[in-house]
């Protein structure tokens, strides 16, 4: 039998790959976009067992905005990679320091 | 051991695999591939959640568009993979020991709080698309525009960024055709009145220019 913290331990389980992908990934900042995915992924897995094991639908609602803010941010966030790469002709995220931050 | 459960573990056990290749793999394109199967297992997880809508909105949404776009914009790009390999080695023992701790901690919490409660059952008919649509368009249909606006912002703000004006392309400019006035075209000159009928054949020249 397949219990609420099963699901809650796999979410657990990718959210922390998608933590480890921003790390190993850094001289890529597509690879760090889709590590970013995979995090959302593992939070929408939550959301949706906790909607199904408390029998509240509303959680499926969040799932719904999470994939639309999701979709935008890749969006926008493979735009500004285009015109950095146009700029500059690498997107190693250690080369854009203009910011200095 | 019931067919619920085998279909838990085989799809959990294939988002894993997905999602460990999606981190480790040495080409962004197969990092892309990899990660369409980490969503498509995952949509199977969902659907054993009775979460019906949201997994096939998953395939379709996520998928179709939002990963074709990641393929479109890997593939555009021309990438070094030498010099994208370098800072693997150098951050993948910080990067394990922070993953791994951070596993370790979430499921020694969740184990701990393991219940053997089932989830609530639903009515034969039960219909999730049916339900989800009643919310969306009641309880939260302001939050609902707000997605959409949120989605019209993000692909004018795609476009805005990326077009290009061209230095070379020919294009009508309205305002100017609007408010150029008679002097701008037609040159008017003055000439001597001994030759009437070249007169009438210059001034007939200047307005066809």
């Amino acid at each position: 039998m397949i219990v609420l913290s099963d699901f809650l331990i796999l979410g657990a389980v990718i959210f922390c790959m998608g933590v480890a992908g921003i790390l190993f990934k850094r001289k890529n900042i597509i690879n760090v976009l889709m590590a970013i995915e995979l995090m959302l992924l593992a939070v929408n897995t939550n959301f949706i067992a906790f909607s199904h094991y408390r029998g509240d639908p509303a959680g499926q609602i969040f799932v719904f905005f999470i994939l639309v803010v999701a979709a935008a941010e890749a969006a926008i966030g493979l735009a500004i990679v285009v015109l950095l790469f146009r700029s500059r002709r690498t997107i190693d995220a250690a080369d854009w320091t203009e910011l200095k931050g | 051991m019931n067919f619920e459960t085998i279909v838990f573990y085989v799809f959990a056990a294939l988002t894993v695999f997905a999602a460990l290749r999606v981190i480790t793999a040495r080409n962004p394109v197969h990092a892309a591939l990899f990660l369409v199967l980490a969503f498509c297992s995952m949509a199977g997880i969902w659907m054993l959640l009775e979460a019906e809508f949201l997994a096939i909105s998953l395939v379709l949404v996520y998928v179709g568009a939002v990963m074709v776009l990641f393929l479109f914009v890997v593939m555009m790009l021309e990438i070094n993979l030498a010099q994208v390999r370098e800072g693997f080695w150098r951050w993948l023992p910080f990067g394990a020991v922070l993953a791994g701790l951070m596993v370790f901690e979430m499921v020694w919490v969740l184990d701990s709080s393991r219940t053997s409660g089932g989830p609530i059952k639903h009515a034969a008919d039960y219909s999730n698309t049916k339900e989800l649509g009643r919310l969306i368009y009641t309880d939260y249909v302001y939050p609902f525009e707000i997605a959409a606006v949120i989605l019209l912002v993000a692909m004018v703000a795609a476009i805005a960024l990326t077009s290009r004006r061209r230095k070379d392309a020919k294009s009508q400019v309205i305002p100017e055709q609007v408010a150029v006035k008679k002097a701008d075209r037609l040159r008017l000159v003055k000439m001597s009145s001994d030759n009437h009928a070249q007169q009438k054949l210059d001034s007939t020249a200047e307005v066809a220019q």
